[in-house]
């Protein structure tokens, strides 16, 4: 058959948009929601947003299946860290914990990860993990198939320490223009905004206009 | 009922009747007999120093250390049996090294503290073991938890301090520490006074010779544990030899 190949037997893929930035007192985090496999769109509504701790979340890109496996793990790993040691877990500890599982199992996954957060220590940061597993810190990163659509729109908008909602709008537009150009970027915009008092979620959809529709929280 | 421990002494996984451990007891006895150790926090660096009793001319000069680094801001201090501190050594190191391979940063002193006092007290509860013959003084200094100060027993209980003593003449050095102000003692200060406590302490007539060995972490060597940085050395020895001329000529008139 000609419809076989393809999406009957591709894998989950979040062929994605992802991007985190740093800002005055936090990190805004934001994605979009397409969850492919091939060409066929299997969630329109996906949450790439994942929580590792309050104050600490993950944006995926890749393999469905292993980064929600590995984010499981080191929000395991973290939530017993925190436990032993009554603190918070700092965002660069969780960075590292996320870095160990991508570059040991480099071979055998698919994912690249944005590790963003608030601590006490060093307040809003934003540490990125492309495909081999190196660890990095940004003031700002993008990731995903998406943004190798935007790295000039990031290029010449962004800039140092922004007020939260100058950097929430830098952060909505980026990722409209990521789904808007590629394939398999789309649905929705998820945005999260963490500073010292935990996360604010906001879902921004995309009209026909390119113009966008703040929706609950 | 006898409190030696007719019996109840073989092993450590048996208590006596009026409720000791005598292993645990026998282990403390151990590091009574070490050299004086002790451990000074003042307000922004630990300090801490050992009256390192020297048995024989014919050992080199830094045979026998006492004080170590665990990591580059935390500082080790032995008492008692000293083959049985360096495993502990090596246990601290090893934790140190795998908190850092997985969180990429050095374990915080509160952390490193409890997994090594777990450990201690892990060799107090079997028949197959022996309780370990040494106590433990940790020392950190960073810029978000300021100077810390632990000490372990045989037993594996540990506390924070502000200034702590181990060994023969834990006592004595006890008793200087706690005339002095060290919340808000300066780093000269708190090295002064650490020279000054292991010179005082040290008997003469008991034993002949010793070697002051210090090592602080702290503000002022750029947050790093060092072993004897030379400025700091030559002051402690200054005011030890100070003090003990002092008392010299008191027991003249």
């Amino acid at each position: 058959m000609v419809f076989e190949d393809d999406w009957m037997n591709a894998p989950h893929s979040t062929g994605t948009t992802i991007m985190a930035v740093e800002f005055d007192g936090g990190v805004v985090i934001g994605a979009d929601s397409r969850t492919s496999t091939g060409t066929y769109v299997a969630n329109r509504v996906t949450d790439k947003l994942t929580r590792i701790t309050d104050k600490i979340y993950c944006c995926r890109s890749g393999s469905a299946a292993d980064t929600q496996a590995v984010a499981d793990i080191v929000a395991y790993s973290l939530n017993y860290h925190e436990n032993q040691t009554g603190e918070e877990p700092l965002v660069a500890e969780a960075a590292s914990e996320f870095r160990n599982y991508c570059y040991n199992y480099r071979e055998s996954l698919l994912a690249g990860i944005i590790v963003a957060g608030w601590d006490e220590k060093l307040g809003g940061q934003v540490y990125s993990i492309p495909l081999g597993g190196m660890l990095l810190r940004q003031e700002v990163t993008i990731g995903g198939s998406g943004s190798s659509y935007v790295y000039g729109f990031i290029r010449e908008f962004f800039k140092k320490n922004m007020k939260k909602e100058d950097c929430v709008e830098f952060v909505k537009k980026t990722v409209q223009h990521a789904m808007y150009h590629d394939g398999s970027s789309g649905g929705v915009c998820r945005i999260g905004i963490i500073d010292k008092n935990g996360i604010e979620r906001r879902i921004y959809f995309a009209t026909d206009g390119g113009s966008a529709i703040q929706a609950g929280n | 009922m006898s409190s030696i421990g007719t019996g109840y002494d073989l092993s450590a996984s048996q208590f006596s009747p009026d409720g000791k451990v005598f292993q645990v007891n026998y282990a403390a006895k151990a590091v009574e007999k070490s050299g004086t150790v002790v451990g000074i926090r003042g307000k922004d660096c630990v300090v801490l120093a050992v009256e390192k009793i020297i048995t024989s001319p014919l050992y080199e000069e830094n045979a026998a250390s006492r004080i170590y680094t665990v990591d580059k801001n935390i500082g080790l201090v032995l008492s008692g049996l000293l083959a049985d501190g360096i495993k502990l050594l090596s246990i601290a190191r090893e934790e140190a090294t795998n908190y850092r391979m997985q969180f990429d940063r050095t374990i915080p002193l509160k952390i490193l503290n409890e997994r090594l006092s777990a450990y201690i007290h892990a060799y107090t509860l079997y028949s197959a073991v022996r309780p370990f013959g040494a106590a433990v003084i940790l020392a950190s200094w960073d810029e978000v938890n300021g100077a810390q100060l632990y000490k372990i027993e045989p037993s594996g209980s540990s506390f924070g301090y502000f200034g702590c003593a181990s060994g023969k003449a834990k006592q004595q050095a006890k008793t200087e520490l706690e005339k002095l102000d060290l919340k808000n003692m300066s780093t000269e200060e708190v090295v002064k006074n650490a020279g000054r406590i292991i010179y005082q302490v040290h008997d003469e007539l008991k034993d002949k010779e010793f070697k002051l060995e210090l090592s602080m972490v702290g503000k002022e060597v750029d947050g790093l544990h060092r072993i004897e940085p030379s400025i700091w050395y030559e002051m402690a020895i200054e005011a030890g030899n100070a003090a003990k001329k002092e008392d010299d000529s008191d027991n003249e008139v």
